[in-house]
Formats: structure tokens, sequence, C-alpha cells
């Protein structure tokens, strides 16, 4: 285990933490209606909403918490919310 | 070079030979000479430090710790008040392992509010996990500082230093010092090295929350404490060797071979003690002095070492713990609780918010506890204020 | 896990620990990238502070210091001065940030001081108007008429007392550059702190950051809350340099305050009689004011919230 004097911490160790599993809900990145403005990613309070490509973003959901933001702000309405339990369906 | 100067002056002259890269300065009284007389070295280009003047004690240690995480030299001083103000700082400082150094000019504290010396401030913050050092004279002040940043700087330590030295008594009294020079100075303190530092190049993050590791990272301190006691004298001798003189140390005795009983004690007072141990012997009675140094850590084993043997101990100390026995007894009592043939330990409380301790006031005390087993006495106390105040509503 | 490494590097990375929805973590995260990697922070107390830095999981990628509830200011003081006389300050922003609590009440004596003695230091207040960490307690920037678990309301009681501490006019009134930003619109945080950065000297970004949790509202309209209260007249956004106000948010057809109240549960005390009507009258009367003051646009005939 990495321990120094004072009990100091690594940049962005934050990663083993996945809080993908605090959701009650998912977002849905339709790729339908995607202009590429990246409002969803500017907007995510985790910052897991990512690029694939100009217009195809996704989130990752190892860390996504489901808050919705994305989808709400989406100015073309192209991500919804699903309830995460239906992705057990 | 030796001077007559005022223990403020001398005090901040070596400071200055310590080549402080940052001085937080707030002022309270008896402290205030040293931060003025290090604002004037800075204002006229003899130290090149930055000297932020800073809005409350509590934001002096908070300056001191940030400069230290980028890895400054970090300085500033404190009293009374001031010291309880920033207590939360000293602990916080004390856990992030930074090596600052703080004089406390050792003053009363309120209320009733007094600006004379007693040692109650610095007492009061044993817990926080400083060095605390008490000087006997303004010659082991100056002596002081310059070893404390070898103390706090060095790997086995990492923990920060308070200076003690007796407001006014120490602060305020002109006496003859030997001001080292700088060359002299540089050779014995070379500039820290810090390793972990804030740093964009190489980011970390200070102050985390833990559950995980609390206990044991308050341990590490522990042993850190522990270390110091080796690296306070390891300093002190090379001290002694670079300059001459012995100075520091954890603790030092006087005419201690044969006494009968010893007084201890922890800073100016040790002078008048040794004086009166000096008359008494020289009346026959076999009389020593143990001057403790190091009060953080408390060095329980050298202390019990040093009393191998010795009949009786009468402690004097400027402290209280209302409630409790007086601080200063009751470590020594309790550092020496499992030593066979431990002596009888006297405890007596002088000297609260500057009242006077004559020669004899000494003698009284030393005559009680040559009789019996003084649990604890506050010397000196006007009986007929106490019968006004029993009596007052 | 390999897709965080792929990820764009940000000041705060996921893994954090606030709340779904946290308007203070999208603020900070914002407000330090702005920055860049040029940057030591130190941090007070808070949500902030506490969600980010669970021993040892760190989301922070920039150096980083939490030292006491109320020291930031006086903490970058010192690192400031520290990287000066080393010279090693040369490009590198020092940034002392913490929530309303620890800015506008118990940590207001260093940062007046830290202002006053014109450190080159960005002050950033995330405001989420009470002590959220705690558990959502009243601060010097609670608004009127608010509910916090030390301000409830009740039958002698409509929740907070006061009004809101004017902190911006008090940073300003210290020589300090000034810029009052929301959450609710990113791009223009963004601009504000790159702007913040080219004054040299102290300057202070205070941040409207909703917060699902302490006000009462569904994770996905932090947002939509943050534009609200800017549209509603309660939360202007303007910069105060040299002294005078610039570049306010126009709100040319301001929205009722119910639109923004009415939402969150924290003001639900307000919507259930006469009486309660009769305080939103007295929080519109605190919009209008404002409305008057910054100049900011009549209130659009009214369609309910």
């Amino acid at each position: 285990m990495k321990v120094t004097v004072g009990l100091y911490g690594e940049p962005g160790a934050s990663k083993v933490n996945k809080t993908g599993g605090w959701r009650s809900n998912r977002p849905i990145f339709k790729h339908e209606r995607c202009t590429g403005c990246k409002s969803c990613v500017t907007v995510c309070p985790d910052a897991v909403v990512y690029a694939v490509d100009k217009k195809v973003f996704e989130t990752d959901l190892d860390y996504c918490k489901g808050c919705g933001i994305c989808a709400q702000e989406c100015p073309v309405g192209d991500i919804i919310m699903v309830p995460e339990a239906q992705q057990h369906a | 070079m030796r001077k007559v100067v005022e223990g403020s002056a001398a005090v901040s002259e070596a400071v200055k030979l310590c080549r402080v890269q940052v001085i937080s300065a707030y002022p309270i009284t008896p402290q205030t000479h040293i931060v003025q007389n290090l604002s004037q070295m800075v204002a006229n280009g003899e130290l090149k430090a930055e000297y932020i003047r800073v809005e409350s004690e509590h934001s002096a240690a908070s300056a001191a710790l940030g400069a230290s995480a980028v890895g400054a030299r970090a300085y500033t001083a404190s009293s009374s008040q001031g010291i309880l103000l920033m207590a939360e700082v000293l602990f916080n400082i004390a856990g992030l392992r930074l090596p600052v150094v703080m004089t406390c000019a050792n003053r009363a504290v309120s209320s009733p509010i007094n600006i004379w010396n007693d040692q109650q401030d610095s007492y009061s913050v044993r817990d926080a996990g400083w060095i605390q050092l008490h000087a006997e004279d303004n010659q082991e002040a100056v002596d002081l500082h310059l070893q404390a940043y070898r103390i706090a700087e060095h790997t086995r330590v990492e923990l920060p230093v308070m200076v003690c030295m007796d407001g006014f008594v120490l602060t305020h009294s002109y006496e003859p010092v030997d001001l080292p020079d700088q060359a002299t100075v540089d050779e014995f303190l070379p500039a820290w090295k810090a390793t972990r530092i804030l740093d964009p190049k190489n980011p970390k993050t200070f102050g985390m929350y833990s559950e995980e590791g609390y206990s044991e990272t308050r341990y590490a301190i522990e042993k850190a404490m522990l270390n110091a006691k080796d690296v306070i004298e390891g300093v002190s001798a090379e001290f002694e060797h670079s300059f001459g003189r012995h100075s520091g140390g954890l603790l030092r005795g006087y005419r201690m071979d044969d006494a009968e009983i010893v007084l201890m004690a922890t800073g100016s007072i040790i002078g008048l003690l040794k004086s009166v141990a000096d008359d008494m012997r020289a009346k026959g009675k076999k009389v020593g002095v143990l001057k403790l140094v190091s009060f953080r850590p408390f060095p329980g084993e050298e202390l019990a070492k040093a009393l191998k043997g010795i009949k009786k101990v009468a402690v004097f100390e400027k402290a209280v713990s209302l409630g409790a026995p007086a601080i200063l007894a009751s470590e020594l009592r309790s550092a020496l609780y499992a030593a066979k043939n431990r002596p009888e330990i006297s405890s007596f409380v002088v000297g609260l918010g500057g009242k006077d301790i004559s020669e004899q006031t000494i003698h009284r005390a030393v005559e009680m506890a040559s009789a019996g087993y003084v649990a604890q006495h506050y010397m000196e106390l006007d009986e007929e204020f106490l019968r006004d105040l029993a009596a007052a509503r | 896990m390999e897709k965080i490494e792929n990820m764009e590097k940000h000041a705060l990375m996921a893994g954090h620990r606030a709340c779904a929805g946290c308007g203070e973590a999208l603020g900070a995260r914002l407000a330090i990238d702005a920055i860049g990697e040029n940057v030591i922070i130190a941090n007070n107390t808070g949500c902030l502070e506490v969600f980010g830095t669970k021993w040892p999981e760190s989301a922070w990628t920039v150096p980083w210091i939490h030292s006491l509830f109320e020291n930031a200011a006086a903490v970058a003081s010192g690192i400031e001065a520290g990287l000066k006389v080393m010279g090693k300050g040369e490009g590198i922003q020092v940034v002392a940030q913490g929530g309303d609590g620890s800015t506008a009440d118990i940590g207001f004596g260093a940062m007046s001081g830290m202002l006053e003695r014109g450190h080159d230091i960005l002050y950033l207040c995330f405001d989420n108007e009470a002590y959220m960490n705690t558990g959502i307690q009243r601060s010097g920037l609670t608004p009127f008429d608010a509910r916090t678990s030390t301000s409830p309301p009740g039958k002698e009681s409509w929740g907070n007392d006061t009004m809101k501490k004017d902190l911006p006019a008090i940073v300003a009134a210290h020589g300090a550059y000034v810029s009052v930003a929301s959450a609710g619109y990113p791009y223009d945080l963004q601009a504000k702190v790159k702007r913040a950065m080219k004054v040299k000297g102290p300057k202070y970004i205070q941040v409207h950051v909703p917060c699902p949790l302490g006000w009462g509202f569904a994770s996905n309209l932090t947002l939509e809350m943050g534009r609200l209260a800017v549209q509603s007249g309660l939360y202007p956004l303007y910069d105060i340099e040299n002294g005078q106000i610039v570049r306010v948010k126009a709100v040319p057809k301001r929205v009722p305050v119910e639109a923004y109240l009415k939402p969150q549960t924290r003001y639900a005390h307000l919507f259930k009689s006469p009486a309660g009507a009769e305080q939103l009258k007295r929080i519109q009367a605190i919009a209008d004011a404002n409305a008057a003051k910054f100049g900011l646009g009549p209130v659009e005939v009214a369609e309910s919230a």
C-alpha cells in the first residue's frame, strides 16, 4: 500500500471507486439527432460523458450516477433516461 | 559576535540567520518585538523573505503552513491568546508533518487577562504534536532557534518545533549574547530540501480525510517524537562542535551528582534555581538542579536515568491544569511510575501571571519538600486576597 | 476502467462521492479546468473538500491542499508567498476555494485579510446557500425564507429571516476584482474564470451551485434551477471591476420568482397559505430591487410557474 508521511494522496486515485452502482436510472444515447454540441460532456458533474466520434457520445457506466442532467440539457432530446431495473429485465 | 541585546532582538537575529523564507506576523505582547525586528530586516533588504502581515494568529499559523507546503522555510511567533487561537492549526501542521518553527514568548492566558510571563500557553497545546523546547536564557533562545530547523526538517522527525522563551523575562531583558556569523550558520543549517510539496509538475493531494489509517498516522507522529529525542541530542552535539558551546539537548543537570534534593523546571526559572542551589550548597545542603529543555518529546527514560538514586525532587512550574495536579509534576511522576526506588516528587506552582518568584520562595518550597511530600502547593498566594475571593459573590 | 484512462483529464475526475447531479462538483470542475494544470488549490472543509478526498481515492488531478474549515485564504497566502520567495510562482495560479459557509461566515476574516493584502490569488466561493456537508444548515448566504435544518419554518417562523450577505459588494470594497457566475451557465462561468485569470492581484468569483439534495429538486434539474435563479432576478450575474458593476447578464424577460421557488422543497412552506403568498411577494420585491439595481429588465406578465 502506497502511504506517505502525512497521508497524502495520488492524483485521480478515485478511479477505483466505481460510482455506477449508485444509479437508479441510466442515460441512453440514441445517436439519432446529435449535432455534436458537446453540452452533455460539459454538464456532467462527474465528467463521464465522452466522445466516441464527432456526433456520437457515450457515458461511462462504471461511474455514471444517473443524475439525468445530460438528458435534461441535450438541446435536441437525443438522450433519454430509463430505469436501471429495465436494463436487467 | 558578542553583544548586549534585548532577547527579542537576539531571537530575530537568529531567525534571520536561519534564512527563513516566509514570515507571517501578527502582534501580541510580548513577542511583538521579534516580528517587528524581522520586518525592519526585510525592509532593509537584510533578509530576503516574504513578510505576510496576517489578520489573526489563526492565519499566521495557516500562512506558515501554506508556505511550508510548497517547500519554503516558514516562521511565525506568538504568545498566550494567540497560541490558543491558532491551536487547531498547530494540530493540523503537525498532522501534515510540516517543519514550521515558531517562537512562543510564554505568557499567561485569560481570564483574567494578563500580559506577564507564565507557561500556561505552550503547556496548553502540548498535545498538538509540536516539539517544544524551553530556553533557559537568551543565549539558549538564540541557539535553540538555530537548532530548531535542523530538528524539524530532519527526515526522521518532520515535525514542527516551538521554541519557548519566557515572555518579558527573556524577550525584554538585555543580556550578553553571542550571535554567530552567517557562514557558520549556513554550514550548520543548509537549505531545506523538501520532498513532499505542492507542485503542478507533480500533483499530490494533501489533507485528505481518512478513516483507514487515521490511528496509524497519529501513531507515526508518536514514533517521530521518539526519533526526535535522538535527533535533539544529536543536533545539540553538532551545535557544540560547530559553535563551541553546549545548548539545548533534552535535559541538563547542575550539581546533581550527590544531590539529596533536585529542583526541576522548564525555562528561565532555572537561573534562579541554580542561584539558590549554590546558596544552599554553600550552607551544606546538597541541592541539585535539573533543567528540562525538551518538554515535548517528554524524555521520560532520560529523566528516570538522570534522577536515579535521587531521593526527592521539587518540581516548579508556571502552569496549571485546572481540576488536576500540575502538569510538569504529573508528567514526571507518570514517567517514573514504573521505576524502582523512584524519588518523592513534590509539586509547586509558581509565577502565574508574572507573579514574582523570589529566592525566599524557592527556599520555602525546598523546606516544604524536604520536610515531606507535597502533592501540590501554589506558592506565594496572598492570603487576604484569597479570603476576599472566597467570600465574593 | 480502461475508458477513464482514455477520457479527457479534468481537474476533478470521476469516482468522487458528490451526490448525483451535484452543482458544486460541476462548477468546481468547470472553473479549475478553465485555469488549466498550472494551479495550486487550497480548499476549505465542506462538500467540495470531502467528496473528492476520501483517502486514498483523490479525485483531484491538480496539486491540492485541505487544512481546516476557515483558513484556505490564509493557507493560499502562504503558498503564494512561498512560491514568490523561491522564484517558482511564474505562471502558477494559486486558488483558495470553499463553500458559502466557509467563505461568508467562518472564513470571512481570513478571506478579507487575503484580499486586502493584495495577493495574486483567485478565491472561488461555491454558493449552494447553506452548510450542505453537515446537513443543510443556514449560512450567511442562505436566502430569505429558505428552509434549512437550523432555520426551519414553523408556527413562529417562515424559515431563514435574513437576506443573503452581499459578499460580492463586500469583496469589491477591498478593491478586488469580482465576478458572479452560475453552474447554470457553464460557458459563462468558464469565460469569467478566464477573464479573472488575466487580473494580477486578488480576484473573487462567486459561483451559484444548485444542490439537488439541499434545495429539494430532482437531480437532473441542476442547471435548470441555476438558470431560473438568474432568470427570476434573484441571482443576478455580473462583474465588478474597479468598483463598478459591469457586464451584467441581461434578463430581458424576467420570470416571476414562483417559477424558481416552487420546484424546490426548501420553499414549499410558502405555497400553502395566503400568508405564504405574502412572503412570496416579499421575495418578489427582492428580485425587483435587484432588477432595478442591476438593470435586469421587467417581470414577464406571469403565467403560473
